[in-house]
């Protein structure tokens, strides 16, 4: 499944390497020309207003979206593509449910298996895709349950916990795989404002940890904490990117000052 | 909820419920239950395992039926609404004469059938009762599955893909059996008009329980007392299947054990 020249990336290259992307849904240009690299330990936080693209460049990523045009490497291979406009598919299926199980991706709506207990769902990966055992994937599971405050709730179902605890039991789902970098799609915009601190320190400990994380939020304040990088789209395209003190510190192009001041509330520290 | 349950009126029922029993149990005719009582149980058999082999073979035919119909290829998606509609739009009777009557008296024709294997079952009368219940069963079931399938959330099959995992798997952990728990609403009704369905299978000289109590009412020629059998027996076999889909719900629903 994977021979040794696959399974890790060597230390300097990029984990995820953009090039040119672009994507359309029909008529409606989504990205128009996305160049975006992510190396080893880098945090990246996408930020912009919703329908700047930030949530299709994400899905992009791990090929729930196949891009229009451009290239992609993915934890350093190329990503080939067969057909054209609308029945693009990448071509090689095998590569690409390979490269997925190392890319962990957190969703905005959770997307729990609500026919699992929360444990089961975090076994479920490990189980069906890396083929462990179950004894170990059971007690990976619960180690990770552990990490994220879930432990006492391993045997319920999805659909009793709050919203924070889904999120919550997606990221531990997310890490069962053991992956290279992680993957999140606003997952705090479904939440309860009361409830986005638990989830954001769950991630927060994981950026500590060096994880490679890209991330697409609305919590500036929690974009300006984290992240290495931050990267501004508006209307498809990379508007400004750079650190999070220059971006939020001294913002130049104008739509982001603009975009800056109409989430003010929580913008910076 | 104790003192609830049990209300006037409800009293009032079960107390002309019990008369009811008692004048049919003592004042209607009830000694040819003895001389019947292997033949009623023959077709009561009979009727069970119509109703238990179709409805399952019926299920296993909806699976790809309404599979196909969600994720294509088009020409077979187009050939499996066809198969839909033409079951769910043609009488079943019509369906069971086709089959027993036409392609039956058909197969004596084709060279060697007579002396195949095959040739013993083909001249009885309930292979073709079970094969025209299975299809039309699976004709609605694989309407119901459709839905079924189509109403997963398309997150939870994306949080499968986003692990990498194979199609086939994802259908097997994921997708079939969420759609399974969707439909098992409405299986409970669907098992009953399929129960319902089966005294048509006397049409064709199949001896299911209909046909036992239709020959009792010829020979003995008594009107209520079997037909007021017949119905009690039906309605226990419906109320063992909603009691059977209640159970299963429970075990089967969002926040009970899966496995």
């Amino acid at each position: 499944m994977s021979d040794a020249s696959t399974t890790s990336v060597s230390r300097d290259a990029a984990v995820i390497e953009v090039e040119n992307l672009h994507k359309a849904f029909g008529s409606a240009r989504v990205l128009k020309g996305i160049d975006l690299s992510a190396g080893r330990g880098d945090v990246v936080a996408l930020i912009g207003s919703s329908g700047s693209g930030k949530s299709t460049l994400l899905r992009c990523l791990n090929l729930l979206e196949t891009p229009s045009s451009g290239a992609l490497r993915l934890l350093g291979e190329p990503i080939p593509f067969r057909g054209e406009g609308a029945q693009r598919v990448p071509a090689d299926r095998r590569q690409l449910r390979r490269l997925r199980a190392r890319l962990g991706m957190v969703f905005q709506g959770f997307n729990l298996w609500p026919h699992m207990t929360l444990e089961a769902n975090v076994m479920e990966g490990p189980i069906q895709v890396l083929k462990r055992s179950r004894a170990e994937a059971r007690d990976e599971a619960r180690a990770l349950l552990e990490r994220v405050g879930l432990h006492h709730l391993r045997e319920a179902y999805p659909t009793t916990l709050s919203g924070g605890q889904q999120q919550r039991g997606a990221i531990a789902r997310a890490l069962a795989m053991g992956p290279e970098a992680l993957l999140f799609d606003e997952p705090t915009s479904a939440l309860d404002p009361e409830l986005v601190g638990e989830v954001l320190a769950v991630m927060r400990d994981l950026a500590k940890e060096g994880r490679t994380m890209i991330i697409v939020t609305h919590e500036m304040a929690f974009a300006a904490d984290v992240a290495s990088r931050v990267v501004f789209l508006d209307q498809g395209e990379i508007a400004e990117q750079g650190p999070p003190e220059r971006v939020f510190g001294a913002p130049s192009a104008q739509r982001l000052q603009r975009f800056l001041g109409s989430v003010s509330p929580s913008r910076g520290e | 909820m104790a003192e609830r349950r049990l209300p006037p009126h409800r009293l009032l029922l079960i107390a002309v419920a019990v008369l009811a029993i008692t004048l049919i149990a003592l004042h209607m005719r009830w000694g040819w239950l003895v001389d019947y009582r292997d033949a009623i149980l023959d077709g009561l058999w009979l009727t069970l395992v119509l109703l238990v082999t179709t409805s399952a073979a019926g299920l296993l035919l909806a699976i790809p039926l309404g599979l196909v119909q969600v994720t294509g290829p088009r020409p077979l998606a187009w050939l499996a609404q066809g198969f839909c509609t033409l079951i769910r739009g043609t009488p079943l009777l019509l369906q069971i004469w086709l089959l027993y009557y036409g392609l039956g008296s058909l197969f004596p024709y084709l060279p060697g059938m007579r002396q195949s294997w095959l040739w013993p079952y083909l001249i009885e009368s309930w292979p073709y009762a079970f094969a025209a219940l299975t299809l039309s069963f699976a004709g609605y079931e694989g309407e119901v599955m459709r839905g079924g399938f189509a109403g997963v959330p398309k997150g939870e099959l994306e949080a499968a893909r986003a692990l990498g995992m194979h199609p086939l798997t994802i259908l097997r952990r994921i997708w079939l059996p969420r759609a399974v728990q969707r439909v098992l609403p409405t299986l409970n009704g669907e098992l009953i008009i399929q129960l319902k369905a089966t005294p048509l299978v006397a049409t064709i000289a199949a001896v299911d329980t209909y046909a036992v109590f239709g020959r009792i009412r010829q020979e003995t020629y008594m009107v209520y007392e079997p037909l007021l059998l017949m119905a009690l027996i039906y309605l226990v076999l419906a109320g063992l299947i909603t009691l059977a889909c209640a159970a299963l719900e429970r075990g089967w629903s969002d926040d009970s054990g899966s496995r």
